[in-house]
């Protein structure tokens, strides 16, 4: 029996690099020893990756992308479909849970400097990723046509008018009509379920690529890659990926699916926070709900979307709001660059770092709880505080970065 | 990065990049471009709306007689919200009184035809005829005509408030100051056929 495997594994690799790719990536790649909890949310987000692909794709099965009928049969799924409560309820708990992950995957690289040199270009692809995500998570949002999905498009794709001279061409270009309508529902559609999945699994395996070529960083923040074995070539604090890792991740995965299959057998709405309540009502294009807010992973994003409330430097506040809004996400991109700490990892950096990331942090959080919340001249005034303590985090780095007292870093791999 | 530029080596290497060789690449790769220009541009104008989206956006007629005052009626034109709203004399008081507090109060910037550019914006200085859009990023606002309630504070005299970035304006649709919203809202182009018989969407009677 073996024999047979054997010889057609040989067969196979004659024609196509199997057990080579097998070695390079798995077997014989080899990661930092000292991985802790922080490492589990890479794997976990591919995991959420595929639920996402598969739920997606029975899904697609029995919805309709018309405005006149996309609503009702989002409910058929629920009601009629067989399990389909459980498809849709996988897919929506598991949208949410992808950002829980990729939250705790991108503070991993915050705190352990995974985004330092040479690891600039995986953190960018990154990046991408989180942006493809975003775009997902908006598109996907739209398609029950409830309440929220429609005002919540209307609001995100306004911000598109605010860009001057061309702003309002780019509107009509994006929904396909003057005002959001079933054009606007159907090309969301497409990019929902064609588009955007092909660019995310496109990313997500370039990002592999790009780790694989530099290795992973470690919670010690020091390469492995300087400190090879002289006879073997392989890093004296390395160990193969497989089976270490891949028996430490499979303990991740069963944690995290115990934690997925509880949200989604007893709080799938969480408590509105996963599926918002206005969403059951559908889209009434003459009135916004009293209160809306979009769902918990972009509410930071939006208090400082309405956090300005005056206009400054000659551009009113509306463009500000967006501009912050972007800029909020983007700046994650320059983190390289301003990072200018000798040391990478928490371990080894000085108390202004520490302060400068807890306040982040908070901020964060804060922001988004405000995000949750209708505004009030008080709740504006938080947010524009918290605000510029999101950025001055960003901003301020290059500076209490460069002061600060380090630690010095360990030649080898620390003990736990 | 050199290797990747000079094409020549990745043909042989004794062949060094020729004039001429050089020419057909620069030619083959411009003409590659315009071909890609050319084959985008279907499908990005494919984007735009379409004729029937362009169509469907006729006026709509509109019967006012049972409008009361303090009432405010809604209209679906092209798919938005137009408010029609009856001011009382009282509510007709406050627009001058709160004025000092607005970003735009003489209707300078063009959100409304000329023929409601007035302290009223409107034509009959009760009936306001106004899209219901925010003007910050969409949403629709709440008619709040109840004087100074809580969450509004003590110096609100009616207006509309938008939930959801909490954008003001007062009873003739100007923006106070200090809000996200950059601009009144819009006045749409409208008419009276009759004294209750309004239309929305067109200045004359005949044009359609």
């Amino acid at each position: 029996m073996s024999n047979l495997f054997n010889s057609m594994i040989a067969w196979v690799d004659k024609r196509f690099p199997l057990t080579s790719n097998w070695k390079a990536h798995l077997s014989e790649y080899y990661a930092p020893k000292n991985f802790n909890f922080w490492y589990y949310f890479g794997s976990l987000a591919l995991l959420v990756l595929v639920n996402q692909l598969i739920t997606g794709i029975f899904l697609t099965m029995n919805y309709k992308p018309d405005a006149s009928l996309a609503f009702s049969s989002v409910e058929y799924i629920m009601r009629d479909v067989e399990y389909g409560w459980l498809i849709r309820y996988m897919h929506s708990t598991g949208a949410s849970m992808f950002f829980v992950v990729v939250y705790l995957h991108m503070f991993r690289g915050m705190i352990y400097g995974s985004y330092r040199k040479p690891r600039e270009l995986l953190w960018l692809v990154g990046m991408g990723i989180f942006f493809i995500l975003m775009s997902l998570a908006f598109t996907g949002y739209i398609l029950p046509w409830g309440q929220m999905s429609y005002w919540g498009a209307q609001v995100i794709v306004s911000m598109f008018g605010a860009i001057p001279v061309v702003g309002d061409t780019l509107q009509q270009w994006l929904l396909g009509d003057f005002t959001l309508s079933d054009a606007a529902l159907n090309r969301f559609f497409a990019y929902h379920v064609v588009t955007l999945p092909i660019l995310l699994v496109v990313l997500v395996f370039v990002h592999i690529l790009a780790l694989h070529e530099t290795g992973s960083n470690n919670p010690d923040g020091i390469e492995i890659k300087t400190n090879k074995n002289p006879k073997t070539g392989i890093p004296v604090d390395g160990i193969p990926f497989h089976p270490y890792y891949t028996v430490k991740d499979i303990v991740g995965v069963v944690v995290f699916l115990i934690v997925f299959c509880g949200i989604i057998f007893f709080a799938p709405e969480m408590g509105g926070y996963f599926l918002e309540y206005n969403n059951f009502i559908p889209a009434n294009t003459l009135q916004t709900p009293d209160h809306i807010a979009p769902v918990w992973y972009f509410t930071p994003y939006y208090s400082m979307l309405r956090a300005v409330t005056v206009n400054f430097l000659g551009i009113d506040a509306k463009l500000w709001g967006v501009i912050l809004m972007a800029g909020s996400v983007v700046i994650f991109c320059f983190l390289p660059w301003l990072d200018r700490s000798p040391v990478k990892s928490i371990r080894y950096k000085g108390s202004y770092f520490k302060v400068a990331l807890t306040l982040f942090v908070i901020s964060f959080f804060v922001l988004g709880w405000l995000g949750t919340k209708s505004p009030t001249p008080m709740y504006t005034l938080l947010a524009q505080i918290f605000t510029v303590i999101y950025f001055a985090f960003f901003i301020l780095m290059p500076w209490y970065s460069k002061i600060d007292k380090v630690k010095p870093e360990p030649k080898r791999l620390m003990k736990e | 990065m050199g290797e990747w530029l000079n094409m020549a080596d990745s043909f042989s290497i004794s062949d060094r990049m020729s004039g001429r060789r050089k020419f057909l690449v620069a030619v083959t790769s411009v003409a590659g471009g315009v071909a890609g220009a050319a084959i985008a541009t279907p499908f990005l104008l494919s984007m735009m709306p379409s004729e029937r989206a362009k169509a469907a956006g006729a006026p709509v007629e509109v019967d006012i007689s049972k409008l009361e005052l303090g009432m405010l009626l809604m209209v679906e034109w092209r798919g938005r919200v137009v408010w029609v709203l009856k001011r009382t004399p009282e509510m007709l008081e406050t627009l001058t009184k709160i004025e000092g507090e607005l970003a735009d109060p003489g209707s300078e910037k063009k959100q409304q035809p000329e023929y409601a550019q007035n302290r009223t914006r409107s034509i009959k200085p009760e009936i306001l005829v106004v899209e219901g859009v925010c003007t910050h990023l969409g949403c629709s606002p709440v008619f709040r005509k109840d004087i100074a309630p809580a969450d509004l504070g003590a110096d609100w005299q009616g207006g509309f408030f938008c939930p959801c970035h909490g954008s003001k304006f007062d009873l003739a649709g100007r923006v106070y100051k200090s809000v996200p919203a950059p601009t009144n809202m819009v006045v749409p182009p409208h008419t009276y056929l009759s004294d209750n018989q309004l239309l929305i969407g067109s200045e004359s009677e005949g044009a359609v």
